[in-house]
């Protein structure tokens, strides 16, 4: 089994559109969205929603008023200042680490677990797909990533599919940790801006610790051709495979307003075009027919 | 004061605004840029840094001699950050949420607190405004404990302008939360409007003011504009999209100092959120 994740490090600079023009050139692969913070990959391959599943997160501390003596044992060893004057406890504040539960003197804390998103099995016109919707402001996002993950692995072997492609989140924390650990290979889609480079600097540098291996493609690499020159002598440099080079194409934005792919919007735009032979590196890389 | 900037979708150019929102403004001001995952607000405005200070945050650190394997602590801890297999206590310290309960509930006393490295937290000036971001440790999982400590770094004698990570979990909402008012940035796409009522939908759940700044305005479609309208969100301004503010972006130039005339514009999106602000 393989797995492919796409991730950026800086958000906003194609991921999606690039992992959808991906579904569309796959053909025995399973989709995943573990951006689940923010995922958007349905909005191009509107799925059909087969199952669903609540996403069982953490607990969180409930007072209970009728037996609470105001000691104030809960407000003092609260680490995360969630418990207030009046002893109620704020759901966002609170972590879910059970202690004011377990130090009540008077047991009038109820711990009870949270459901805090759900997640999906998919049918799509571009294959099978698992995603998921974490709860607005909610936390655990990392394990949803996981769990995610592995319900596409176990759908792919289901189905006898043997590659995964995975949209990953932005940044560097606990959700981009989640959704790497243990793939194939992770391609960092970049853009030719200081901010662009910085980041992918560190999610390069991410992969490593994971010793997960990155390959990376330039999106809009014509908006500054002297950075994309520099960011492809970087990649030489740390031994990293530049994949290819996207042009700014306004067609991205295109498709994504009629819910198409590049390829099925227009596939002999220069942006299509470059996708598709950044997905055919993908594929002699990571060693997928 | 305290001015938020968040978006939901990533690249729709939250630091753009934070930026040249802080050096438009006039006055005792200072940006923290809380994101703390991928800062980028420095590449911008290229600040002198005066103070470096590394974070940590306490995980157990337990005395052998004087535990006594009784697996109180592995009972308390929801993170499976330590346990007791046979006579071994095991800790995970990458695991941690830091909130004391090991140690806490240890008959024999035998835990103490040592520091995992969270990041740095860098601190100067640029162009006359105070300057500080967090940077968290590549490998750290944890964002909101750095975002907590950078957001200490605030005046309220001081205009505070934060420049928030993206999505809407925890990292956005810890850097949100306490604000009097936040800007969200967003872009005239589909994926612009889905991840802008997400974080619409997290910017109410914490009771905050807010308002949309619309970015590459001319592109994409009326959607957000759509929706703005029958929400009834205010639009504080709209930037177009030019070429020649998306290369000066790439070269990490700031809009204000390129294209002066924009010194204005966001002096004017500051008066509006004042304004707003004011009517509460």
């Amino acid at each position: 089994m393989r797995e492919l994740v796409v991730i950026s490090g800086k958000g906003g600079t194609g991921k999606t559109s690039i992992v959808a023009a991906f579904a569309a050139l796959a053909d025995n692969a399973v989709l995943c969205d573990a951006d689940v913070d923010a995922a958007d990959l349905h909005l191009i391959l509107a799925p059909e929603i087969i199952t669903r599943t609540d996403f069982m997160g953490g607990h969180k501390a409930i007072v209970r008023k009728d037996l609470c003596t105001e000691c104030g044992i809960c407000r003092d060893m609260c680490r995360f200042n969630a418990v207030s004057e009046e002893y109620e406890i704020d759901p966002i504040q609170c972590e879910g680490c059970g202690v004011c539960v377990h130090f009540c003197p008077s047991k009038a804390i109820e711990f009870p677990i949270s459901t805090c998103g759900e997640w999906y099995e998919s049918r799509t016109r571009m294959g099978p797909m698992i995603h998921a919707r974490l709860g607005i402001a909610e936390e655990n996002s990392g394990r949803l990533v996981s769990l995610v993950r592995k319900e596409a692995q176990e759908l792919a072997k289901k189905m006898g599919r043997d590659f995964i492609i995975t949209d990953g989140p932005p940044g560097v924390g606990c959700p981009v940790i989640a959704s790497i650990g243990g793939a194939s290979a992770v391609l960092v889609v970049t853009e030719p801006t200081v901010a662009g480079i910085h980041d992918m600097q560190r999610v390069v540098s991410l992969a490593d610790h994971f010793r997960v291996p990155s390959m990376v493609c330039i999106n809009k690499y014509d908006l500054n051709v002297q950075q994309s020159t520099s960011i492809e002598g970087y990649c030489r440099e740390n031994s990293l495979p530049v994949l290819g080079l996207i042009p700014f194409d306004p067609v991205f934005t295109r498709a994504m307003i009629l819910e198409k792919t590049v390829l099925e919007y227009d596939p002999d735009s220069p942006g299509a075009l470059a996708v598709k032979e950044v997905w055919n590196a993908v594929k002699n890389n990571i060693n997928i027919t | 004061m305290i001015i938020s900037i968040a978006s939901g979708k990533g690249g729709t150019g939250k630091t753009t605004v934070a930026t040249n929102l802080a050096l438009s403004v006039q006055g005792d001001v200072q940006l923290l840029d809380c994101d703390v995952e991928e800062p980028n607000a420095h590449l911008f405005l290229m600040p002198s840094f005066e103070e470096k200070t590394t974070v940590y945050t306490p995980v157990p650190e337990v005395d052998e001699e004087k535990c006594s394997r009784c697996g109180a602590c592995a009972e308390i801890c929801q993170f499976k950050a330590i346990v007791v297999i046979a006579e071994t206590v095991l800790t995970f310290e990458q695991l941690c949420h830091s909130c004391g309960g090991c140690m806490a509930v240890c008959p024999e006393k035998a835990i103490t607190e040592k520091g995992r490295e969270l990041g740095v937290i860098e601190k100067g000036k640029a162009h006359g405004i105070e300057f500080v971001h967090g940077k968290l440790r590549v490998g750290e999982a944890m964002a909101p404990p750095l975002i907590r400590k950078v957001r200490e770094h605030a005046r309220s004698s001081a205009l505070t302008i934060i420049d928030a990570p993206p999505g809407t979990s925890c990292p956005v909402v810890a850097s949100m939360r306490g604000a009097d008012f936040v800007v969200l940035v967003t872009e005239p796409t589909p994926f612009g409007l889905h991840d802008l009522m997400l974080a619409v939908g997290a910017v109410k759940i914490l009771g905050i003011p807010f308002g949309i700044v619309i970015n590459r305005c001319d592109t994409g479609d009326p959607g957000v504009k759509n929706y703005a309208g029958r929400e009834g969100i205010d639009i504080l301004m709209e930037i177009p999209f030019d070429r020649r503010i998306a290369e000066a972006y790439s070269r990490g130039d700031l809009l204000v100092k390129e294209m002066p005339g924009w010194k204005d514009s966001f002096a004017g999106l500051f008066n509006r959120i004042k304004e707003l602000d004011a009517r509460r």
